[in-house]
């Protein structure tokens, strides 16, 4: 049960500053969206959240404590990263690779016992993917390496979840079935659970709240009925025209067709015309 | 494909799977701790003077704590073995033990299958302190202690000290940058050595044969100075064996999985510098059972550290320690340098193995 919040925080990597002034918060169970077009620097949040860069400037909090104050490992036992198309070593098991969630929790004179063993079992369970167990890395699929850092996370038992674009290599019904858990989990664990989404459909479905990026600061922030409009599409990612509302449950659908793109951001940066 | 979603009904159980590829891990362990036994027993059986191998069991036997064995040998016998053998067996052991770990150890800090103990400097820091030794003028080898072990130690922890330190970018370690600086200032140093052996006149057969390595001057006083680096090198490494898995991932996963990368890596180079240098200083720069023994315990037991640090200790010195008997004895009296044994048997047997199970191994 905890809060993340960044206050104020400057956002880069060497000279170059990615995110000028955010500011955000995501409370215990709840679910927040990260939207915006390419390289507007969701993943750069979660690297700095995750403590991988540390900002120029501001702060970042967890539960009203500095980041930068908590031990690796102890942050490590609050606050779980799903990251993007990460490399993992080909030659190790797929169990092998979700028993490192247990890395945490266990110091340095310590072994993985039963218990260990038990809670990563139980992770594979839940993503659907005890089959995998024995299989090596190499011989498995995108979207089977994604449920298994799925799994990862979920066996490390942190309170706070961070994802990067968890759907991406996944075809549409294990899109819905690892959102559905993940959501689940924040309701009834009251997990704090942010995720970079590049799916504005599945962001608007998920997430009680979005932050839609853009040019290094807030675009806009709230409901995805509030987010996801014809006018914040358009200045964002140029496209038009393509705002719905979802059928069954009211919530904005973004439908696309062929021929409709804009120079998004014309003059900033230019774009595939 | 249904969900199982968490509910009442679990429980502590472990897992069905994995145990089986677990259970075999420790007895593979267990086997080859036996089988260093017999090595050793039958490495100090194995000689000019052939002694057979119950006699040799019974006289290693009789130094144990706690065994009674009546004494119906010959003492020459008793002096060849305990006196000089056995501190050459032993120390052979511990040599290919830790260039094996340092290798394993690099080897997955680095993530590079090619890096061995020698990567970062060792080898050639340590060559040019024991050529600097060599080429002292003799005062200076009539000390109490051996000059050119002390030289060729230091040599091997200032070469690596000065590319740990250039290789640093702020309070970062970028492994390309370390690896680079190694190889850079390991071609230097290795000049220098060439042009000093060049110029040493009758002194070049010594050096020679110092490079590549000979166990044939050891004794138990050797077998002293080493052995405490390696025991607190060997087990540092190995309480970190679990953090060398995950470091596999890669530093960002590495990190977000709770580990202090940084400081993993100072750890685990220091103490990995620290038994080579040990193990080189006395015996010179034995190449091969640093790279090969990892790999081929990886080919065999798999890539977890947990199991593949204690399996490629175990391997390198059952290794090392044949070697050794092969040095001495094929060409009899002639003692063959070790590091030609090691590539001339290791290597084929690499390749059987390497074409024998055609898997990704790193």
């Amino acid at each position: 049960m905890i809060k993340i919040e960044m206050q104020n925080v400057r956002l880069g990597y060497g000279r170059k500053v990615v995110l000028k002034d955010l500011t955000l918060q995501v409370m215990p169970g709840e679910m927040v969206g990260l939207i915006g077009p390419n390289g507007c620097g969701k993943s750069t949040i979660i690297r700095a959240l995750s403590r991988i860069i540390s900002p120029f400037s501001g702060k970042i909090l967890l539960d009203g404590r500095d980041i930068t104050k908590i031990p690796r490992r102890e942050l490590a036992r609050w606050l779980g990263v799903v990251p993007q198309m990460p490399l993992l070593p080909s030659a190790f098991t797929a169990f092998e690779i979700v028993l490192m969630g247990r890395n945490p929790h266990l110091g340095l004179f310590q072994y993985e016992g039963p218990r260990e063993l038990a809670v990563t079992w139980r992770a594979m369970e839940r993503t659907a993917t005890p089959s995998l167990a024995e299989r090596r890395v190499s011989e498995l699929s995108g979207g089977e390496i994604q449920c298994l850092l799925i799994a990862r996370v979920l066996a490390q038992e942190t309170k706070a979840i961070l994802l990067d674009e968890p759907t991406a290599n996944l075809d549409i019904g294990r899109q819905v079935e690892i959102l559905d858990l993940i959501k689940n989990l924040c309701l009834k664990s009251n997990l704090t659970v942010l995720a970079a989404l590049h799916d504005l459909n599945l962001a608007s479905q998920y997430c009680d709240r979005l932050v839609l990026i853009n040019n290094g600061q807030v675009h806009a922030e709230g409901t995805p009925g509030e987010v996801i409009t014809p006018q914040n599409i358009k200045e964002v990612y140029g496209a038009e025209h393509c705002v719905y509302t979802h059928p069954i449950n009211g919530l904005p659908a973004v439908l696309l067709r062929s021929g409709n793109s804009q120079p998004a951001n014309a003059g900033e940066k230019g774009g595939i015309v | 494909m249904s969900w199982h979603q968490p509910g009442p009904d679990f429980t502590n159980q472990a897992p069905p799977i994995h145990f089986p590829q677990w259970r075999g891990r420790i007895y593979a362990i267990l086997g080859l701790l036996i089988g260093l036994g017999v090595a050793v027993v039958f490495a100090t059986a194995v000689g000019s003077v052939q002694i057979p191998f119950f006699t040799t069991c019974h006289i290693l036997f009789s130094k144990l704590p706690l065994v009674q064995v009546t004494h119906n040998w010959p003492g020459t016998l008793e002096t060849i073995i305990l006196e000089i053998r056995l501190p050459r067996v032993i120390l052979a052991g511990l040599v290919g033990g830790a260039l094996a770990l340092a290798g394993a150890t690099y080897q997955g800090l680095f993530r590079n299958p090619l890096a061995d103990p020698y990567l970062i400097g060792v080898a050639q820091g340590a060559a040019l302190g024991a050529v600097i030794g060599f080429l002292l003028p003799s005062p200076w080898h009539a000390m109490g202690f051996g000059i050119i072990p002390l030289l060729a130690f230091t040599g091997a922890l200032v070469s690596t000290t000065v590319v740990y330190s250039l290789a640093r970018v702020g309070k970062t370690l970028p492994v390309t940058t370390l690896i680079l600086a190694g190889v850079a200032l390991g071609a230097l140093l290795g000049s220098i050595v060439s042009y000093l052996i060049i110029s040493s006149g009758e002194k070049m057969h010594g050096i020679v044969f110092w490079l590549m390595g000979s166990f044939s001057l050891s004794q138990w006083s050797e077998v002293r100075v080493v052995l405490p680096y390696m025991v607190v090198g060997v087990v540092i490494i190995l309480l970190y064996a679990r953090s060398l898995n995950v470091m596999q991932l890669d530093e960002e996963q590495a990190q977000q999985l709770g580990i202090n990368v940084e400081r993993l890596k100072l750890v685990l180079l220091a103490a990995a510098t620290l038994i080579t240098a040990a193990a080189v200083s006395f015996v010179g720069t034995i190449g091969f059972v640093g790279i090969i023994t990892p790999h081929a315990v990886r080919l065999i037991w798999g890539p977890d550290h947990r199991f593949l640090l204690p399996l490629s200790v175990l391997t390198g010195g059952i290794f090392l320690i044949l070697a050794d008997v092969i040095a001495r004895t094929a060409l009899a009296p002639t003692e063959v340098p070790i590091g030609v044994i090691t590539a001339i048997v290791g290597a084929p047997f690499f390749l059987y193995l390497l074409r024998r199970r055609k898997r990704v191994i790193f």
